[in-house]
């Protein structure tokens, strides 16, 4: 249960799940036959001790690994091997554990990028840079103006992301994301490097994001405290396998995770 | 039909009906293919010691049959000016390692080759400069290098092989088996391979990064150097061997970057291959084909194989 | 203080996303454009405008094209040379089988085949990156060249297998040919040139720029934003070699007069990669920049020692352009890796401040 306050976000029916899926990679299990599902405007929490497989997961959801065995069901439709950008115009958007900005790039113009699966204006007018072109430009930036606001980034906006902190470039990760207007928001360690007041910031925004875009939430996290406060639901991962699946009060009394984690559970 | 006559089965028609012919020109791709090698395996050690793709080898091979013929065309004795060039090259390999290299250490792998393209041009420049732009002559009697050709008679026809071509096949075969011993018997050998796995492990366990490097780079100035002779004796010495450089990189793909014994495999296939390509089909499109033939190979393999035949697989994690 | 921002605001998105959002910059290019349109054929003789100024351009221009596919999307090629033979030939094709459409039609037309070839010779983008994806644009180059030279129906059988460029007339004036004065061709390959770096411009400030840009930084999470990645590098090579093309139908036909396959060989792709190097990958000023130190610089070492009394042989410019050049590459590699473009960022923001020294 969540310890903040708030309007609670109704959870509502399973948007995706996750039925027996296996990955390896040559000799090493990754995955082996893991089953659970992220319900709608929820915060599920992926946890487990390093090499659980947490983050490759992740990236099975997103679509770059491909599990030999098991499927994804999101919104209904079974996914047997689907790319990345099919993830994308699903819906499902999401943050790496080492920041994967564009370094090239302003902030503005990273999350202006996250924007592109909803611009459709020919080649033509963009060789112009006017009419439907310039129209497009206009509207995507009132949006991203508005995650600008939502994560309190407006002086950096035009600086080369490759020379923002470390803290400022996860926002400005975020804000990528949100820009893609997922319903499936998949956070790979958020606050990883973070201090206490960062981590509370980020959670504040992972909060917000719940609430007022009504994203759901899928996020690994090392931190038991921030686990602990945020989710609605956690599924504890140990070397491939699934330890736990329930509410942070049931899975931290469950007596394998606290084996898993030896004495490290908060 | 015609043509499908003149693609699928002449080729291998006229490979039947004159095979001295054939066996002929199998050994001249052969010969062609050492050499191709010999470039290749200067990258390999390089590639495989400190992860730079030092395009400037090609110019590197030049430079030192340049030198070598400069100093005795200016009087001095063979073997002498042979021991000063080894110096030079090692001087060579020293200057471009501080200068050019040391800075751009932490920089992708694009950018140093990027580089290397700059150093290539300095290095044209700068030899044209002072050696002079015009074709020189290789001093091959004066190395005691053999002279002339043998002839047999087989196959129903005449095969003649130059006797400088099986010198060089002799002496790249030594200089390749002598390098794979010091790669896998020598305590040095190891130290390298090491430090081509990872820097960091190989400064962990006490080996200086900066002897080895040292050390791989003398060797790729000898591998030069006598590549740079046989070359040389081969076809005059000029700045046109630079092009004959850029095959050097099919070869590379072919037998992987990594790889001493997939440097020699590549360049004989590529040798190989296009001297056969370009005699039996060339024909068909007016010839030429041989400067195209091994980047068309090369473009296949990238396709479907990219780390080569020997080298190692490229996996990438998000 | 002449140069800053401060009382410049933005009220809307619309002026905020203009390219040249400050005055000074707005004023700074009319400037240049009006020397450039007016000045230059004014004042300028022959020998300026002919051997300087319209290769400078059509360098330019060639430059671009480069620097929006390795620059801007991060695909290395060493193909340029051949793409702008593409442009080249097609062009002459083009005119001597339809010799009365307008040439300038042409030149533009000879574009497309070029992004066409391009396109083609980017389908292995898909798969490799990197080193291994300039390995295979130098299959490209080196295919083409022999293309050019055993295809004879591409020079139309010329015994000496290169190409004439015959008169043509655009309006009365001729334009091309050896009768077609240095002022005419270099104000037709001046408006060409602005033309697509106005458009090129266009395109690299939105969608599609950020799109290649993307590509080029991280081209995982760039997928992961519902970028496609194969048609996007495709795009990027299309639209470079549309840029190479005509550069290298403007070259032949507006400026040398005639050609033969040397012209287009790997050196060519050399020196357009070198002039995005030291101008600024992933700038469109870069490239002028580049064009400019590259090509002039051959130039001056030719002219100047004469007049400072040293008298240098023919060769030894050629060694020293060839050394000059290859130092210049690395010393910029190692100090400023995004080139003059860079350097002249930083010199504006001094002039933002100055005459205070920060």
């Amino acid at each position: 249960m969540r310890a903040t306050g708030g309007p609670a976000v109704a959870v509502g029916d399973v948007l995706l799940s996750v039925e027996n899926v296996s990955l390896s990679f040559g000799g090493v299990k990754a995955v082996s036959d893991v089953s659970f599902d992220i319900r709608k405007g929820e915060i599920r929490a992926i946890i487990g001790p390093n090499g659980a497989g947490k983050t490759s997961m992740l990236n099975i959801i997103n679509g770059f690994y491909h599990p030999q065995k098991g499927r994804i069901i999101f919104k209904g439709e079974t996914r047997a091997r689907m790319r990345p950008h099919d993830a994308a115009y699903g819906g499902i958007a999401r943050t790496f554990q080492n920041v994967a900005l564009f370094r090239g790039m302003t902030a503005l113009d990273n999350i202006m990028a996250g924007r592109t699966l909803k611009m459709h204006s020919n080649f033509f007018w963009q060789l112009l840079r006017y009419g439907p072109a310039m129209r497009e430009e206009v509207d995507h930036r009132h949006r991203v103006e508005e995650i600008i606001d939502f994560l309190k980034i407006q002086e950096i906006r035009r600086v080369q992301v490759g020379r923002l902190p470390y803290g400022l470039q996860k926002r400005v990760e975020l804000g990528r994301a949100l820009a893609m207007e997922p319903e499936l928001l998949l956070l790979d360690e958020p606050m990883a490097g973070m201090n206490l007041e960062e981590k509370e910031d980020m959670s504040r925004f992972v909060l917000d994001v719940n609430d007022y875009y009504g994203t759901t939430i899928a996020l690994i996290e090392h931190d038991m405290g921030v686990v602990m406060d945020l989710s609605d639901r956690v599924v504890v991962l140990d070397h491939g396998i699934k330890i736990a699946d329930g509410t942070p009060d049931e899975v931290k009394q469950s007596e394998a995770v606290v084996d898993a984690y030896l004495g490290v559970a908060h | 039909m015609d043509i499908l006559y003149r693609i699928f089965l002449d080729p291998f028609v006229q490979m039947g009906t004159a095979p001295d012919l054939f066996v002929q020109t199998l050994w001249e791709g052969m010969v062609g293919g050492v050499l191709y090698a010999l470039i290749a395996l200067g990258f390999v050690l390089i590639f495989k010691a400190s992860g730079v793709f030092n395009f400037a080898q090609g110019i590197m091979v030049v430079f030192a049959a340049l030198t070598l013929v400069g100093l005795y065309n200016a009087g001095m004795p063979a073997f002498l000016a042979l021991g000063l060039t080894i110096a030079v090259m090692f001087a060579l390999a020293f200057a471009v390692e501080r200068i050019v290299l040391r800075p751009l250490i932490n920089q992708p792998g694009i950018i140093l080759f990027m580089a290397t393209f700059g150093l290539t041009y300095f290095l044209i420049g700068f030899g044209e400069f002072v050696f002079g732009g015009d074709p020189k002559v290789m001093i091959t009697e004066q190395l005691y290098l053999p002279k002339g050709t043998v002839t047999y008679k087989a196959l129903g026809g005449i095969i003649s092989l130059q006797k400088l071509d099986i010198a060089a096949a002799i002496i790249a075969s030594i200089m390749v088996a002598g390098l794979a011993v010091f790669f896998s018997k020598t305590r040095i050998g190891r130290a390298l391979r090491a430090v081509a796995d990872s820097h960091e492990a190989a400064l962990s366990v006490g080996i200086s990064l900066e002897q080895i490097w040292v050390i791989v780079w003398f060797a790729a100035g000898l591998v030069a150097l006598v590549t740079g002779i046989m070359w040389g004796a081969r076809s005059d010495v000029s700045f046109a061997l630079d092009v004959i450089a850029l095959k050097a990189l099919p070869v590379l793909i072919l037998g992987g970057l990594t790889s001493i014994p997939g440097a020699i495999v590549g360049g004989l296939i590529i040798g190989v291959g296009e001297k056969l390509w370009e005699f039996y089909w060339g024909p068909l499109v007016g010839g030429g084909t041989d400067a195209w033939f091994a980047f068309v190979i090369a473009l296949v393999f990238l396709l479907f194989r990219p780390q080569g035949l020997f080298g190692e697989r490229i996996i990438e994690r998000v | 203080m002449l140069y800053r921002e401060a009382g410049q605001f933005k009220t809307s998105y619309a002026t905020d996303h203009a390219v040249f959002p400050i005055l000074q910059d707005r004023i700074g290019l009319l400037i240049i454009l009006v020397i450039a349109f007016v000045g230059i054929p004014l004042v300028g003789n022959d020998f300026l405008i002919n051997a300087v100024m319209t290769p400078f351009l059509i360098f330019s221009l060639a430059a671009i094209g480069l620097n929006l596919l390795t620059g801007y999307t991060g695909l290395l090629s060493l193909g340029t040379g051949a793409f702008m033979g593409v442009g080249a030939y097609a062009c002459y094709k083009l005119t001597t089988i339809f010799p009365n459409v307008n040439i300038i039609i042409w030149v533009l037309a000879s574009g497309f085949f070029s992004a066409a070839v391009g396109a083609v010779f980017g389908l292995p983008s898909l798969r490799i990156k990197g080193f291994y994806l300039a390995i295979a644009t130098l299959a490209a180059q080196f295919f083409l060249e022999w293309c050019f030279i055993r295809i004879p129906w591409l020079y139309n059988y010329n015994v000496s297998a290169a190409i004439e460029v015959p008169q043509r007339e655009l309006f009365g004036i001729i334009v091309t040919g050896p009768r077609a004065s240095a002022e005419t061709r270099y104000l037709i390959v001046l408006t060409i040139v602005v033309m697509m770096t106005w458009m090129a411009s266009n395109i690299v400030h939105g969608r599609i720029g950020r799109m290649w840009m993307a590509v080029r930084d991280m081209d995982i999470a760039a997928e992961l934003m519902g970028i496609r990645l194969l048609p996007t590098k495709l795009l990027a090579f299309a639209v470079s070699s549309f840029y190479c093309g005509v550069a290298g139908a403007l070259l032949v036909f507006l400026w040398y007069g005639g050609a033969e396959s040397t012209v287009f060989s790997i050196n060519e792709s050399f020196t357009v990669l070198f002039m995005i190097i030291i101008g600024g990958l992933g700038s469109l000023l870069g490239s002028f920049l580049g064009a400019a130190l590259i090509y002039i610089l051959p130039i001056i070492l030719r002219f100047v020692p004469p007049e400072l009394g040293l008298s240098l042989h023919a060769a030894t410019v050629e060694h020293l352009t060839f050394m000059i050049t290859g130092a210049l590459i690395v010393f910029f590699l190692i100090a400023e890796p995004a080139g003059l473009a860079r350097l002249w960022q930083i010199g504006k923001q001094k002039l933002r401040v100055w005459p205070f020294p920060y």
